[in-house]
C-alpha cells in the first residue's frame, strides 16, 4: 500500500456480562481507503465502532489514530470528544440529533466554543454549502430535523462529521434508508470525498453494496474477525459464506392464483401539511395469495398510506374496504378486528413497548381474549407459557421472555413484532420497512414469514426502500410518487426506478 | 365603564409590570431549566429561600445589591441539590423538586425564626427604590407605566433579552437546547450532558431566587411566612404557555400581572356585591383557559423529565 496508514485498531475486547461483543479485532485503515465492515446483526461491528469513537471503553486493546501531520498517535478511550478532536466522524444508524432543532443547528452542535457570544452562522452556513457542493449532500439547512425524511437525516448527520473537519468517517448502515438510486449517489460522493483523503468505514450486510465501493472488506462473524479481502479478489459467494459460515439459499415462491380482494382502496384521499404526508387518490387491490410491493424514495406518501390502514390517520376523502367490510372508523382497534396485522416502520418505537416485558408485548394486542385475561386478570401463567412457545417457534433471542424488550437486538424486535402478528393470522398484513437495518438471516426469516402468510391465503402489502426486496417478493409492484399511487407496467429495475423518481415511463 | 377606567388607567398597568416582575424571573429560570431537559419543582421554595436570603443579608448589612447576590447563591445552592439528585442520579424530577420546595421553605422559615426569635413584627429594610429616570419618568402613561419601577423591573427585563439571546444566538444555548431534545446528540459531539444540566438547572434556580428577592426587597420591604402563595407553580404553567420561548414567557408573565392587577381593583369597584374569593380566583381560572388553548399546541422539549444515563443507548 503506497498510502500512510490512518487508523490502527489493535485486539480490542468488549464484553457485555456474559456476552462477547469483540474478541481480540484488529482493523487497520489507510489514507483514502473505503472499508467495508460486514457481519450478520450481533456480529459486533456497531460495539467495534462504538468504541473507536469512546462511546464504549473496551476491556483491553488500543487505538491509534494519524494526527494532521500523519504521525500515530495513542488516542484516549473512552472519550467521545477524544475521537472527535482525533478528526473520527461517526453516524450512527440510530441518528443522534435533536429534531425540535433546525439541520443547522445540528451541524453546528459542538462546533464553536460554547462560551462565545453568538454563532458565526454566515461563516457556518457558507462552510457548509461548501461541503455541500463538493459532496452532493443536500439537505434543507433551516428545517426542524423533525420535518426532515430519514434520508435527509442521515445527510444531515454526515455533514455534521463533514463539517467537524473529520478525516476518518465511520458509517453505521448508511443505506439502509435509502433508495439504490441514493445509496448509488452516496458512494458516488464518497469517492469524491476520499479522493480529498479521507478514509471511510463503512458498515453493512448488503452484499452488493460492499463489492461495488469498498476497496477492503473485513468480516466479522460473533465477535471475531473471520476475514479480511481485498474487494477486487472478492464475489458474492466467498463473502456470504464468510458472515453466515454457509451459502444463503434463495427465498422459494410458490406460483398461486390470486384470490377474493382482501384490501381495497378507493380514491383515497390524505390533505397532509406536505407531499411527503399526502396521498392523492390513491387506488389499490390486493387479494389473497397476494404480495403487492409499493416501491418509493422515503417520504413520497408511504407513511400517510400505512398511517391509514394502520388505523392511526383518518383519511381525508376515498373508501377503504377490508373484505367485505367498509372501513367507517379509523382506529387501531377496528382495523385489527377487520383482521389487518400490522408491521410498523420503525419497530423500536411503534412496535413494541420497551419498558414491558417480551411476554407481555406478544399478547398485548390482544388484552380482550380469554386466553389472556379472566374478568379482567392477566392470567400471568398462560401468558408466559404462551410466550415461551412462541419464542421458541419464532427463534426471539435475547436475555429471555420477562425481560424488557427494549433490551432485544433489532432482529430479535421485529421477530417479536412477526410471532404477535402472525399468531392472529390475518387476512391482510401491511408490513412497513419490515427488513430495515435487519441482517440476511433475520431478513430471510421476515420473508419467508410473509411468503408463508401469503401461501396461507393472506394479502400483503409491502412498503420498501429496498428494490431487491420487493422484486424478489412481490407478485405486483406498485410505485408511489409524491402522494400518487401507480402500477409499474412490469418487475423491470429501470423502468420502476424511473417511475420512483417521478419520470414517466 | 368602570372597567374601561381600569384599563385606561397608568396605575393599573404599572402595577401589571410590578406584579410580573418576580413571574418574569421565575419563568426565565424555570425555562433555562426546562430547556435542558429537568423540570424544576423546587422553585416554590426557592422562591420562599431568595426572599429569605435576600432580605437577612440586605437586613444585615450586605446592601441591596449583596442581597441580590447572596439570594442568587442561595437559589443556585439548591438548584445544585436538586440537579445533582436528578442528572447524573437520575431520580424522579418530580420527587426532588417538591422534596427541594418542602426543603427550602422550611430552611427559610427555620433560619428566619432562629436569628429572630423575639420579634413579633419582622424589621424592615430600605428596598430597592422607583427610578424616577428624570425626563422620561414625567411622559404621560408610559412614564408611570415604565419608567417608575423599581431597578429589579429593569433587571427583569433585561434579562428575558439576555436568555433569549443566550438560548437561540450562542452555542451555550444551542447546547442546552439540544440536550433539552436529544442528550445522545449532544454526547456524541464530545459535549457532558451532565455538566450543561446541572449548569443550566443551577444559573436557572438562582433566577428564580432573585424572583422571590424581589418580593422582599422591591415589592415589601419585609419578610413574612406564606407570602410567596403559589407564584412558584404559577411559573410552572406560565412556562408551558409560553411554549418555552422567552419572549412568550414575558408576555404570559404580563398577561398574569395584568389579571392579577386588574381583580385587585375590580375588588374594590364591585366587591359589594361578589365575594372577594371569586376575585382572588380569577387569575388562576384564566391562566388555566389561557393554558388548555396554547399547551395543546406546546412544542415542550422531548427529552424533559427523562433522565439519561452515560454509556446506555
Amino acid at each position: 500500500m503506497s498510502q500512510p496508514r490512518v487508523l490502527n485498531l489493535n485486539a480490542m475486547s468488549k464484553r457485555f456480562g456474559s456476552v462477547v461483543a469483540n474478541d481480540a479485532v484488529s482493523i487497520e485503515l489507510n489514507r483514502g481507503e473505503v472499508l467495508a465492515l460486514l457481519g450478520e446483526n450481533g456480529a459486533g461491528k456497531t460495539t467495534l465502532m462504538n468504541m473507536l469513537f469512546g462511546h464504549y471503553l473496551p476491556d483491553s486493546g488500543s487505538i491509534e489514530v494519524a494526527d494532521a501531520d500523519g504521525k500515530m498517535q495513542p488516542l484516549t478511550l473512552g472519550h467521545p470528544q477524544a475521537a472527535l478532536e482525533a478528526g473520527i466522524g461517526m453516524v450512527h444508524q440510530h441518528f443522534t440529533l435533536a429534531e425540535n432543532l433546525t439541520a443547522l443547528d445540528n451541524i453546528l452542535l459542538g462546533a464553536e466554543s460554547l462560551f462565545s457570544w453568538r454563532h458565526k452562522r454566515r461563516e457556518a452556513k457558507k462552510k457548509v454549502a461548501a461541503i455541500m457542493a463538493r459532496t452532493g449532500l443536500l439537505a434543507p439547512l433551516d428545517e426542524k430535523v423533525g420535518q426532515l425524511t430519514v434520508g435527509e437525516r442521515q445527510r444531515v448527520e454526515i455533514l455534521k462529521a463533514l463539517y467537524h473537519d473529520a478525516r476518518i468517517l465511520v458509517l453505521d448502515e448508511p443505506t439502509a434508508v435509502l433508495t439504490p438510486q441514493e445509496a448509488d449517489t452516496l458512494f458516488e460522493n464518497i469517492g469524491a470525498m476520499t479522493k480529498d483523503g479521507l478514509s471511510v468505514i463503512f458498515i453493512s450486510h448488503k452484499l452488493r453494496e460492499v463489492l461495488a465501493f469498498s476497496q477492503r472488506i473485513v468480516v466479522l462473524r460473533h465477535g471475531k474477525k473471520v476475514g479480511e479481502i481485498a474487494t477486487d479478489d472478492a464475489d458474492q459467494q466467498v463473502i456470504a459464506r464468510m458472515m453466515v459460515g454457509e451459502d444463503t439459499p434463495a427465498i422459494p415462491r410458490e406460483m398461486l392464483k390470486p384470490g377474493a380482494p382482501v384490501l381495497a382502496l378507493k380514491s383515497l384521499t390524505v390533505k397532509g401539511r406536505s407531499a411527503r404526508t399526502s396521498l392523492h387518490a390513491a387506488d389499490l387491490l390486493i387479494r389473497a395469495h397476494e404480495v403487492v410491493g409499493i416501491a418509493g424514495v422515503s417520504g413520497n406518501g408511504q407513511t400517510a398510506l400505512a398511517r391509514v390502514i394502520s388505523g392511526l390517520e383518518a383519511p381525508d376523502g376515498g373508501e377503504m374496504w377490508v373484505g367485505d367490510t367498509r372501513i367507517l372508523r379509523f382506529t387501531p382497534p377496528v382495523m385489527q378486528e377487520a383482521g389487518i396485522g400490522r408491521i410498523p416502520e420503525d419497530r423500536h418505537h411503534d412496535g413494541v413497548i420497551g419498558e414491558m416485558s417480551v411476554a407481555e408485548n406478544l399478547v398485548i394486542e390482544r388484552l380482550g381474549d380469554p386466553l389472556v385475561q379472566n374478568h379482567g386478570f392477566l392470567r400471568q401463567k398462560e401468558i408466559l407459557t404462551h410466550a415461551e412457545e412462541l419464542s421458541r417457534t419464532y427463534d426471539i433471542r435475547g436475555p429471555g421472555i420477562e425481560a424488557e424488550a427494549r433490551l432485544l437486538s433489532g432482529g430479535n424486535i421485529q421477530k417479536l413484532i412477526l410471532a404477535r402478528v402472525f399468531e392472529g393470522q390475518p387476512q391482510f398484513i401491511l408490513a412497513n420497512q419490515p427488513t430495515r437495518g435487519l441482517d440476511m438471516g433475520a431478513a430471510g426469516e421476515v420473508a419467508r414469514r410473509l411468503l408463508e402468510a401469503r401461501t396461507r391465503g393472506a394479502g400483503v402489502l409491502l412498503i420498501s426502500e429496498d428494490l431487491d426486496e420487493i422484486l424478489a417478493l412481490s407478485d405486483r409492484v406498485m410505485v408511489i410518487h409524491d402522494g400518487r399511487l401507480s402500477a409499474a407496467p412490469d418487475k423491470d429495475r429501470a423502468k420502476i426506478g424511473l417511475m420512483m423518481a417521478g419520470e414517466p415511463v | 365603564m368602570d372597567i374601561l377606567q381600569i384599563l385606561f388607567s397608568d396605575s393599573f398597568w404599572a402595577a401589571s409590570l410590578r406584579i410580573a416582575t418576580p413571574l418574569i424571573f421565575g419563568v426565565l429560570g424555570a425555562l433555562i431549566c426546562e430547556k435542558s431537559g429537568v423540570l424544576n419543582l423546587g422553585i416554590e421554595g426557592i422562591f420562599v429561600a431568595g426572599a429569605m436570603a435576600g432580605w437577612m443579608a440586605v437586613w444585615l448589612g450586605a446592601g441591596l445589591w449583596g442581597g441580590l447576590l447572596v439570594a442568587a447563591a442561595v437559589g443556585g445552592f439548591f438548584g445544585l441539590i436538586h440537579a445533582v439528585l436528578t442528572v447524573p442520579l437520575g431520580l424522579s424530577q418530580h420527587v426532588s423538586g417538591l422534596g427541594v420546595t418542602m426543603l427550602a421553605t422550611s430552611v427559610s422559615y427555620f433560619a428566619y425564626r432562629t436569628a429572630l426569635p423575639d420579634l413579633s413584627s419582622p424589621p424592615r429594610i430600605t428596598p430597592f427604590q422607583p427610578l424616577d429616570i428624570p425626563i422620561l419618568s414625567d411622559l404621560p402613561f408610559i412614564g408611570p407605566v415604565l419608567f417608575q419601577q423599581t431597578a429589579m423591573t429593569w433587571l427583569a427585563l433585561f434579562l428575558v433579552v439576555l436568555v433569549w439571546w443566550v438560548l437561540e444566538r450562542t452555542p451555550l444555548g444551542l447546547a442546552i437546547r439540544a440536550v433539552g431534545d436529544n442528550p445522545d446528540a449532544v454526547d456524541a459531539q464530545g459535549l457532558s450532558v451532565y455538566a450543561l444540566r446541572i449548569g443550566a438547572v443551577v444559573v436557572g434556580s438562582a433566577l428564580m431566587a432573585l424572583g422571590g428577592a424581589f418580593l422582599t426587597m422591591s415589592a415589601f420591604d419585609s419578610f413574612f411566612f406564606g407570602m410567596v402563595n403559589g407564584r412558584g407553580w404559577i411559573v410552572i404553567a406560565l412556562v408551558i404557555f409560553a411554549s418555552w420561548r422567552p419572549r412568550k414567557a414575558l408576555l404570559g408573565a404580563l398577561l398574569f400581572g395584568a389579571f392579577e392587577a386588574f381583580q385587585v381593583r375590580l375588588q374594590t369597584q364591585v366587591g359589594a356585591f361578589v365575594p372577594s374569593q371569586v376575585f382572588l380566583m380569577a387569575p388562576y381560572v384564566l391562566s388555566i383557559f389561557a393554558l388548555v388553548i396554547v399547551a395543546r399546541r406546546a412544542e415542550y422539549p422531548r427529552a424533559l423529565l427523562k433522565p439519561w444515563f452515560k454509556g446506555q443507548r
